[in-house]
């Protein structure tokens, strides 16, 4: 038990050091660069939770699929709304 | 891990139960992922359709707040974590205190959102309520309505977490669930709460973090 503590504990420290980096960033010199790196470290937080505080480690494959198919379409309909708005401007 | 499962007729063994449950949980939590994500994809769509109005609009909420806030969650998620690894080692009395830290921490996070709400609502910042800020008037009062929006929705279904984790101490203190065999009742309370957790990692930055 005391092996599964630390890592609970670690992944804890983890989100906590990404949340400091997330606001670091947005106070940071990196301009339009600012919400790559919110999305990025958003998505690396959800990754921990959901591999090891919601057992997706611990479960067989189908069911890593299950939890992550809406994630994945979701990702789909983020990308190719921005890619839309982005390059609209491009036709004249 | 085996002792006091209750294996419906469908199953052939604990172990294919065990799987199905976690699956039926993660396909509902897939349901709300695309109930948040609509509308969260919405919101970056107009960030980039309005970026001067939505940075402006940024600016105006309170990020050490809502830092703070998820600060709150992530800890909360950890007790929550420590309560399920607690329930698998048939650790009753952990169980029930990692779930009522988890809830204090739920409940600080409430108290500090509505905190927010207050100060937003005397700056005119929501609609209808209070003097209008002159931000009310542009494209920027969108960003405030999706804003509003998506933190009540994010409320509600943290309350409701609150409401399942009281119910998950209580089953577990009064022994109505009995541990390890039936610490799936612990694990799905868990997966929901991490959920809700999730929901504000991703609301946090796409929100506050939108200054600019």
């Amino acid at each position: 038990m005391a092996r599964e503590a630390r890592l609970l504990v670690l992944i804890w420290v983890a989100l906590m050091l990404l949340l400091t980096s997330t606001v670091a960033v947005t106070y940071s010199p990196l301009g339009p660069l600012k919400p790559f790196f919110n999305l990025a470290i958003a998505a690396a937080k959800a990754g921990l939770i959901l591999w090891v505080f919601m057992h997706l480690r611990e479960q067989p494959g189908l069911n890593r699929v299950a939890a992550l198919a809406a994630g994945a379409w979701l990702a789909i309909l983020v990308t190719m709304t921005l890619v839309d708005l982005g390059t609209r401007g491009w036709v004249t | 891990m085996a002792e006091y499962v209750t294996l419906a007729e469908q199953f052939a063994q604990p172990r294919q139960q065990r799987e199905a449950d976690f699956m039926g949980m993660y396909v509902f939590l897939g349901t709300e992922t695309m109930l948040f994500g609509g509308l969260l994809a919405l919101v970056y769509a107009y960030r980039v359709i309005h970026p001067q109005a939505s940075a402006e609009a940024a600016r105006h909420l309170k990020i050490w707040i809502a830092t703070a806030n998820t600060a709150v969650l992530l800890t909360s998620s950890l007790a929550v974590a420590f309560a399920v690894l607690a329930a698998r080692h048939g650790k009753r009395r952990i169980v029930v205190a990692g779930l009522i830290v988890a809830m204090l921490l739920g409940m600080t996070f409430l108290g500090l959102k509505g905190w927010e709400y207050l100060q937003d609502f005397q700056e005119g910042l929501a609609p209808g309520i209070g003097t209008p800020s002159p931000l009310r008037a542009g494209p920027a009062a969108l960003f405030f309505d999706l804003y509003f929006v998506a933190t009540t929705l994010h409320a509600v279904h943290l309350t409701v977490g609150l409401g399942l984790m009281l119910w998950a101490a209580l089953v577990v203190a009064r022994r109505r669930v009995r541990l390890p065999g039936q610490a799936i009742v612990i694990e799905m309370t868990g997966l929901y709460w991490h959920f809700v957790d999730i929901v504000w990692v991703f609301v946090f930055p796409i929100f506050y973090l939108a200054r600019g």
